[in-house]
Formats: structure tokens, C-alpha cells, sequence
């Protein structure tokens, strides 16, 4: 039984980050029909970034949580402001173009996000600091759930209610949703919609840097590379719960957390990604809307 | 008139739901060989909806779309996918033109002979007599077609460069090289100027009689169809209100009041 | 010009703030070392200063392309001209084909070497052309046919000691045939949901070879491949890389005229039909399903023949030769060379494998500069540096009727 909950809790962990990172996913999928590709290196820049910050308060004798909340501040800073120059510069000149031209540069910005990180700062394997401590009554249950583990699900939780919040109270979560029904509409009722776009990809590469420095310092490692495949997990949870849905996502991301956990550790974890991959082939052929996804006609 | 004349395309009682939304409701309707016969109504009436049901993008809910070819045994297109349904002998064009706008205004019309010629992957590779003999003789039924239509001179140009007017009448070249029974054309006039209009009322005209093809038009504006057409049929909220001559259609007090309560409402 | 000035000042501020944790900054958490490179503030902001300059030079020349082409204007470059005039066509491929001949009796062994791998993505990369280029089907995952070919050779070779020119059809085919296997639950795929999918195909392929180890020797790999033979004999290190850059000059010939072939066939034409439009594509009777799947089957089979080259001549393979990377760089040929453009894709391939090894000051950026230039392909010039030719097709009949009438 402890080591279903164990498994349990560790899936919903996972599953918590995928979810944070798929948000970015849906939300840009959903208004401007784009796979972003390279979110996936908005995340690791994050995690870098804190890894900078909290790197750099360690060896000048700094310490504790305090510094994690500023590693991730600045971060989320970070990320968003890539995020906000990656549209700007490799996506919105393409507005119009035919579909796969903004994939394929997605693809291009990817792959120079990553041996941009790479040749600015370095292949190893970086350890990140140890900042979250181990909450002493988190221990009756620390072999079921540790304090890491906590502090995300907390913080997951957190910002997916302010994210509603911001969706369904402000004037920009309204501009997004107007958006996402019909951006011809929403531009003709005044929606400012580069604007809304804007905003969409700083949200959602806000959300990614949150996963990233959460995952950095439960992990303990940073390096250039972790954005792929974390991306195309996250791309994963984000079409099996029906990309373009933001409780899609969540959803999506918490089914891909358990699955990974209970395939690993009842199963074999030596094939853990090809069932990711696998499922991801699978949910895109036979039900490529997701669980949660509206099935979309075509119009003609 | 139309009884003694044989009946290429016969709609009945076709019904399309979208979920909750029924966009055609059993719309019956007959296109004779011969004929030019136009489906009009207000914007949203269900005319391309129709269409697409007819041509097999859409699977209708319920009803028949039967296809009798003169000396053949009756088919019946529901539940085809458009390529087979165009191998039968229906062929459309669109209402926003859907060129193939990277390639030449030639290359179009052959892509519209591929479902009536054979020659394979291993053909191409070896280019083998047969395959040279094909392919010249896609080239010249092709731009015999654009001739017709009065693309001859632009045969090399891309699709994308033409005029307005003249890509509406690629589209129809290009549905005319499938070889088709029946043309289906979706508000061919849409977006032209009058010149452009009644030019291509006689294009329209000319394909009915020298190429013997039936034709089926969608016309949002009544006017337009109404020197070519007969009969007319008039759709409005996805049901049929009303078909007969064009003289009797702009009679009918339910046609009126649909066209009115449109400009009314706008 | 204040406008413009003020413009690029604050794109260079931008950028300075955004570069500056990972370019100023570099920690070292194992050793706890901070390093501070306050110079390459300097760079970023010169660099993004002046770029931003070109930028909206680029993208005011690029509004100027569109204007004009709109207007029935000519706006190709004056390579694209010489190259649409045939003869000069034919003259050029003639020259260059004696240069390729004499290539390795004036250029030593290494030199040769890196020609082959040219070649190699040569190949490649009209084999992808095949099916991004020409049916407009992006493919993520195309190294995967790439590494089963070089597998099914690895593996027999090891086993059977089946030869080289026994496998060459042979891993074409099986390439092909992973293709249809593939290729066929994906085919009523959008676009971008088919590339994702690829992409994972080309994942799990290489999680398979990594852990599938009875069969692949995992992440190890097979080595002594065999090179190819000829005719029993025992060839020198040397003689044996100019036979296989032989092998693969008339591979590439043998390439060019099939992808060429099939490109200006009925064949072809219903794949580029389906490329710009799929559902005018289907109205006009073209069998989506089958269209695609002789593409996708089609790009398959060259990167699984060449697989079995690659494999023969560096006789050794494992996993790690087979990842997303080599996919990106085969896809960043094709679209730098330019999408459906044989002569682009053999251009492309040259720049983007040769530039990295004769420069060496260029190599470390490499991938850097493949991702920039996917980018800025698509933005500035989405036909690549050589678009399509146009073809333009002879009619006999219709010509008389004119000249008669």
C-alpha cells in the first residue's frame, strides 16, 4: 500500500509539472493554432536562469528558501521575456504563412535556444543547490511524500488557481478567450489580439519557468538539454487531454504522471519513454481531440 | 418540361446534423442531363453544406444521393469519399477558390485528369512508351481545356498569379478535366464584376451545350442565375421552400419574403 | 533615422537584459565558481544594434518581393533564372559531374571522407525532399528509416554475413516497408499533428536500439560492419573510400533522376497538389491515403538504402548516431536549400555539411546556425535558396490549331 501511495504521489508530482508546462502548450495552441516547439527550451531557460541565480546567492554564502522564491522570481522574468521575444521574432512575421511555416521555424528556435544555452554556458550537468528543506512535519510520511514533493504540489496548485482566476476575472483572460473562439471576431469587438497573443506566450512561458525551477531543485540538476524531452512530454499530456483545453491540460498532465510512475515502477521503467512516445502516437491517431478536446469540423 | 429527359442526379430527403444543428433538412432535388440547374438562398440557408454532402466531404445524417449514369446501373454516393465520388462523375468548385496556387495554371487542369489515367510509381521511373503517351496526352486534353476556358495564353503561369475572374475559371477547368457527368459549381460568380459575370454565364452556357455536362450551381444573388438557370430551387434554414422555372421562383410570395427578411435583417 | 535609431537602441537595451544572466554570467555550482563576462555585454549590444537594422531592411525588402510579385512582377534572382534556362542546366550538371568523377584523385583520403558524408545527406535529404518538399508532409522522425536500414544492415552483416551489395536494395526495402507499416494509421493526420508524430516514431525507434539488446547490442552498437566488397578483392583503407565515394556518385545520380522523374510524373503532381491544398486535392479524385502513403513509403526507402551505405563505411553504428538532431539537420537541408527543389536540397546539403568541417571557427556553432537559419528561412525566403523550377510542358496539338488557324 506504501508503495502504491508512494508511487501515487510521486505520479502527481510529475504529472503537476507536465500539467504546468503543457498549459503553455494549449493556451498558444488554442489561439493561434501553433505547436510551439521550442517551450520546451523556455522551460530549460528557466530552470537555468534560477540555477544562475541561486548558484550564484549559494557560493556568495546565501542560503535557504528565501533564495529559491528569488532564483524563481527572476526566472519567471526571464522565461517570460523569452517568450515574449521568441513570438515577436520567429512567429509573428509568419502570421498567414501556410501552416507548417511557423512549425518548422518553432523547430528552428529550438534547436538554436539549445546550443544557444550550450555555447554560452556549458554541456555538463549542473547541480542545483539544495533550497527547499525538509519540513519536520512532513515526517510520518516522508517515505510516501517528501518535502519537495510538497512544495510543488502546493505551488502547482497555487498558480493554477490564479491562472483560473486571471482567465475567468481580467480583462486579458477575456481578450484570450474571445480570442481563442474567433481572433476575427475578437479583432473586430476590440480586442487588441497581438496583444492577447503577447500576453499568452508570457503566461504560459511563466508557467514553464515555475515547472522549470520546481523541477530543478527536486532533480537537483540543471542542463541544456533537459527542454526536449520534458517538451514533448508535456506535449503529450497536453493532446491527451485535448490541446487547446486548459483543464485539458492539467488533466492530460496528471494521466501521463501516474502512467509514467506505475508503468515504472510496477512494470519496467527501461521503456518508460517509448510508452510516453507511444501514447502520444496513439492518443494523436485514434483520438487526436484528447479527453477533454471539442472535435473540431473542417471547414470547407 | 423535364420529364421526358433523363435524370442524372437524384437527391432525397437529404438531412445533415452537426451535433444539435441541422444545417440541411430533408432537401429532395433533381438534376436532369442537360439541365443548368441552380440552388439559391439567403447566406446560411445550407446551399454548401448540400454540397458537401453531395460531394462526399460531408456523410449526411440520413437521405439518398443517387447518381444514374445514362446506360449504367444507379449508384449510390452517400458514405464515398470525395475522390470516389469524383470518379463517378461529380465534380466541384469552390466558393473561396482553392487553387493549387504553387503550381502552374497547366499543372492545375492535369492534376484534374489524374483520377482518369493510370500510370503508376514504377511507370514514372522508367518512363516507359505507354507512360510518355499518357502523359502527353494529359498535356493536350489539358490544354485543350484551358482554351475552352480561355486560359490558353496563362498555361505557364503560376495559379497564384491570375487574376480573380480567371481563377475561377481555372477551377472550373480543373473540375472539367476529371471528366464529369455533372459540374458542381459553388457560387461561381462570387466577388466578380459584372463584365466578369456575364462572361462567365457564357462559359457557363457554352459547357452545358457544347460539352453536354449537367451542371448544378449554388448563387447567393437570385439575379445572377436566373437568364441560365432552370430549374431553380431556393433553400432557406436548411430547408427547401420552393423550385421551378426562374419565372415561377420570382413569383413565389415565400421566396420574396425569404430574399426580403434578408435585406431587412441586414 | 532618430525613429530607427531610437528603435534599435531599445532592441539592444532588450536584448542586452535578456542575454545577460547566461551570457554574463557562468556558475560553476560543482566547484562553487562565478564568472563574469562583462565583455559580451559589449558584443550583444553591438551585434543586436546593427542586426536589428538588417532585420527591418529584410523585412521591408521582403514586403517589396510581395508588392511586386502581385503585380505579375519577376522577383526570382539571377540564379534562379540560369538555372530555369535548360541547357545551362544540363552544361553545369555536366561539369560537375567530371569534377565529382576526378574529385578523388586530386584530393586526399580525408578530404574524400568528408565528401562521402556530403553525399550521404545528399541522399538524404532528396529523400526527405520527397516528402516534405513535394506531398508537403513534415516528417520529424525521418532518421528513424535512416537508422533501421543501418540496422537491418548491422544486424545481418553480424549474424549472416550478408554482404554489402546483397543489403543495398534490401534495406531500401525495408525502409519502404517500415514506411507503409508507419506511414498507413498516419495518413488522415493535420499537418503539424503528423510532424509530432513522426517525431516520435523516431524517439521510440531509438529507445528500442538503446534497450533491445539481445538483438541491437544496445547503446554499444555493432561494430566491424563490413565494407562494401568488389569482386573478392582486398582493398587499401584509401582505395576502399574512393570505392564507396564511387558507390556513392552514382547513388546520387541514381537518386536525382528517380526523385526527378517521379517529381515531373502524375505521381508527383498529386503530390504537390496535396501539399498545397488537400481538400481540393480529394475533390479533383486523387486517393489522399494512398498519395501519401507512396510518398511517405517512397522517402523512406532512400534513407533506408542509405542507411546500409552509412553503415558499410563507417563500420560501426549504435543509437547515438540516430537521434532528433540528425533529423533536424536533414529537415534544415531541405529547407534551406528550398522545399520541392532537387537542385536546392543538393545545395543545401553542400553548405550545411561541408561549411561546418572546412571551417573550423564555424563548426561549434553549427547547430546553432541550423536553427537560426530554419528560422530565418521561413521568415525571409520560404521557397529556400532555390525554389522549384517551374515545369513547362510541350503541347503539340494544340500549337498546330493556333499555327493553322
Amino acid at each position: 500500500m506504501d508503495y502504491f501511495l508512494e508511487l501515487f504521489f510521486g505520479g502527481l508530482t510529475r504529472g503537476s509539472i507536465y500539467a504546468l508546462i503543457a498549459l503553455g502548450y494549449t493556451m498558444v495552441y488554442g489561439i493561434i493554432q501553433l505547436i510551439n516547439f521550442a517551450h520546451g527550451e523556455i522551460y530549460m531557460i528557466g530552470a537555468f536562469v534560477a540555477l544562475i541565480v541561486a548558484g550564484v546567492c549559494t557560493i556568495y554564502g546565501l542560503s535557504g528558501v528565501a533564495i529559491l522564491i528569488l532564483a524563481g522570481a527572476v526566472a519567471i522574468v526571464y522565461a517570460a521575456a523569452y517568450g515574449y521575444t521568441l513570438e515577436k521574432i520567429a512567429y509573428r512575421p509568419l502570421r498567414g504563412s501556410p501552416r507548417l511555416s511557423p512549425l518548422i521555424s518553432a523547430i528552428g528556435m529550438s534547436i538554436f535556444l539549445q546550443n544557444y544555452v550550450l555555447l554560452v554556458q556549458t554541456a555538463d550537468y549542473l547541480p542545483f543547490p539544495r533550497l527547499i528543506p525538509d519540513f519536520a512535519f512532513m515526517e510520518p510520511v516522508a517515505h510516501i511524500i517528501g518535502s519537495p514533493e510538497l512544495v510543488i504540489l502546493v505551488t502547482t496548485v497555487v498558480t493554477m488557481i490564479l491562472l483560473t482566476l486571471l482567465i475567468k476575472k481580467t480583462r486579458v483572460g477575456k481578450g484570450m478567450r474571445a480570442t481563442q473562439q474567433d481572433m476575427n471576431m475578437a479583432r473586430l469587438v476590440g480586442v487588441n489580439v497581438d496583444r492577447v497573443i503577447s500576453m499568452t506566450f508570457i503566461i504560459g512561458s511563466a508557467l514553464a519557468a515555475i515547472a522549470g525551477v520546481l523541477v530543478a531543485s527536486y532533480i537537483g540538476q540543471v542542463n541544456f538539454y533537459i527542454g526536449f524531452l520534458a517538451g514533448v512530454k508535456a506535449f503529450t499530456a497536453a493532446v491527451l487531454g485535448g490541446i487547446g483545453s486548459i483543464p485539458g491540460a492539467v488533466l492530460g498532465g496528471l494521466v501521463l504522471g501516474w502512467a509514467e510512475s506505475f508503468s515504472a515502477g510496477y512494470i519496467s521503467s527501461d521503456y518508460e519513454d517509448v510508452f510516453t512516445f507511444g501514447l502520444l502516437v496513439l492518443i494523436l491517431i485514434l483520438r487526436p481531440s484528447g479527453i477533454l478536446g471539442k472535435v473540431t469540423k473542417q471547414k470547407v | 418540361m423535364a420529364e421526358n429527359k433523363h435524370k442524372l442526379l437524384e437527391v432525397k430527403g437529404l438531412t445533415m446534423d452537426f451535433g444539435g444543428l441541422r444545417a440541411v433538412d430533408s432537401v429532395s432535388l433533381d438534376v436532369h442531363e442537360g439541365e443548368i440547374a441552380a440552388l439559391i438562398g439567403p447566406n446560411g440557408a445550407g446551399k454548401t453544406t448540400f454540397f458537401n454532402c453531395v460531394t462526399g466531404i460531408y456523410n449526411p445524417t440520413r437521405g439518398d444521393i443517387l447518381l444514374h449514369p445514362k446506360e449504367q446501373k444507379t449508384r449510390r454516393l452517400n458514405g464515398l469519399k470525395p475522390n470516389k465520388v469524383t470518379e463517378m462523375g461529380l465534380a466541384r468548385t469552390f466558393q473561396n477558390i482553392r487553387l493549387f496556387q504553387g503550381m502552374t495554371v497547366l499543372e492545375n487542369v492535369m492534376i484534374g485528369r489524374h483520377c482518369r489515367t493510370k500510370a503508376g510509381i514504377f511507370h514514372a521511373i522508367l518512363r516507359g512508351k505507354t507512360f510518355r503517351e499518357e502523359e502527353q496526352q494529359i498535356v493536350e486534353s489539358s490544354y485543350q481545356l484551358l482554351e475552352k476556358v480561355g486560359l490558353g495564353d496563362s498555361a505557364n503561369e503560376f495559379a497564384k498569379n491570375l487574376p480573380y475572374g480567371a481563377q475561377r475559371r481555372l477551377e472550373i477547368a480543373r473540375a472539367m478535366a476529371t471528366d464529369p457527368l455533372l459540374l458542381l459549381l459553388d457560387e461561381p460568380a462570387a466577388g466578380m464584376n459584372p463584365q466578369e459575370t456575364s462572361a462567365l454565364d457564357q462559359l457557363i452556357v457554352k459547357i452545358s451545350t457544347e460539352e453536354k455536362i449537367a451542371i448544378l450551381l449554388i448563387e447567393h444573388d437570385m439575379k445572377l442565375v436566373m437568364n441560365i438557370s432552370d430549374p431553380v430551387y431556393v433553400m432557406e434554414y436548411g430547408k427547401k421552400i420552393a423550385e421551378g422555372s426562374p419565372q415561377q421562383i420570382k413569383d413565389n410570395p415565400k421566396v420574396i419574403e425569404a430574399y426580403l427578411g434578408e435585406e431587412a435583417d441586414a | 533615422m532618430w525613429q530607427e535609431f531610437k528603435q534599435s537602441i531599445v532592441v539592444s537595451i532588450w536584448f542586452v537584459f535578456l542575454t545577460f544572466p547566461l551570457m554574463v554570467v557562468r556558475v560553476n555550482t560543482m566547484e562553487d565558481l562565478v564568472e563574469w563576462r562583462w565583455m559580451n555585454i559589449a558584443w550583444v549590444a553591438i551585434a543586436s544594434f546593427l542586426l536589428s537594422y538588417l532585420w527591418r531592411y529584410m523585412l521591408a525588402r521582403k514586403q517589396v518581393r510581395k508588392k511586386v510579385e502581385e503585380e505579375g512582377g519577376d522577383t526570382r534572382s539571377k540564379l534562379q533564372i540560369m538555372l530555369e534556362n535548360e541547357s545551362l542546366r544540363f552544361k553545369a550538371m555536366g561539369v560537375l559531374l567530371v569534377a565529382a568523377l576526378v574529385y578523388p584523385q586530386i584530393f586526399d583520403t580525408y578530404q574524400t571522407t568528408i565528401m562521402i558524408s556530403a553525399l550521404i545527406y545528399v541522399v538524404l535529404g532528396l529523400g526527405l525532399n520527397i516528402n516534405v518538399g513535394l506531398a508537403g508532409m513534415l516528417d520529424l522522425g525521418y532518421v528513424a528509416f535512416f537508422g533501421i536500414g543501418a540496422y537491418t544492415f548491422g544486424i545481418l552483416n553480424h549474424h549472416f554475413d550478408v554482404g554489402f551489395w546483397m543489403m543495398l536494395p534490401v534495406g531500401g526495402m525495408v525502409g519502404c516497408l517500415f514506411g507503409v507499416i508507419l506511414g498507413f494509421p498516419i495518413l488522415r493526420l493535420r499537418g503539424d499533428y503528423l510532424a509530432i508524430v513522426t517525431l516520435g516514431f523516431g524517439m521510440i525507434l531509438k529507445v528500442v536500439l538503446e534497450n533491445w539488446g539481445s538483438l541491437t547490442f544496445g547503446p554499444s552498437g555493432i561494430a566491424n560492419i563490413d565494407k562494401p566488397g568488389l569482386f573478392g578483392l582486398d582493398l587499401s583503407l584509401a582505395n576502399h573510400t574512393i570505392y564507396i565515394y564511387y558507390i556513392m556518385i552514382a547513388l546520387v545520380v541514381f537518386t536525382i533522376i528517380v526523385t526527378n522523374r517521379l517529381k515531373n510524373s502524375r505521381v508527383g503532381r498529386a503530390w504537390m497538389a496535396l501539399r498545397e491544398d488537400e481538400v481540393a486535392c480529394i475533390a479533383m479524385g486523387i486517393d489522399m491515403a494512398r498519395t501519401k502513403l507512396s510518398a511517405y513509403a517512397l522517402g523512406a526507402f532512400w534513407a533506408g538504402m542509405i542507411g546500409v551505405v552509412f553503415a558499410s563505411k563507417t563500420t560501426f553504428i549504435n543509437p547515438a548516431s540516430f537521434t532528433f538532431m540528425e533529423s533536424a539537420i536533414i529537415l534544415s537541408i531541405v529547407v534551406l536549400g528550398g522545399m520541392g527543389s532537387i537542385l536546392g536540397v543538393i545545395l543545401g546539403a553542400f553548405i550545411l555539411i561541408l561549411l561546418p568541417e572546412y571551417m573550423r571557427a564555424f563548426s561549434e556553432y553549427r547547430m546553432l546556425i541550423f536553427g537560426a537559419s530554419m528560422t530565418l528561412m521561413m521568415i525571409f525566403r520560404p521557397q529556400g535558396l532555390i525554389s522549384g523550377l517551374r515545369q513547362t510542358y510541350l503541347y503539340k496539338g494544340a500549337k498546330e490549331e493556333i499555327d493553322n488557324g
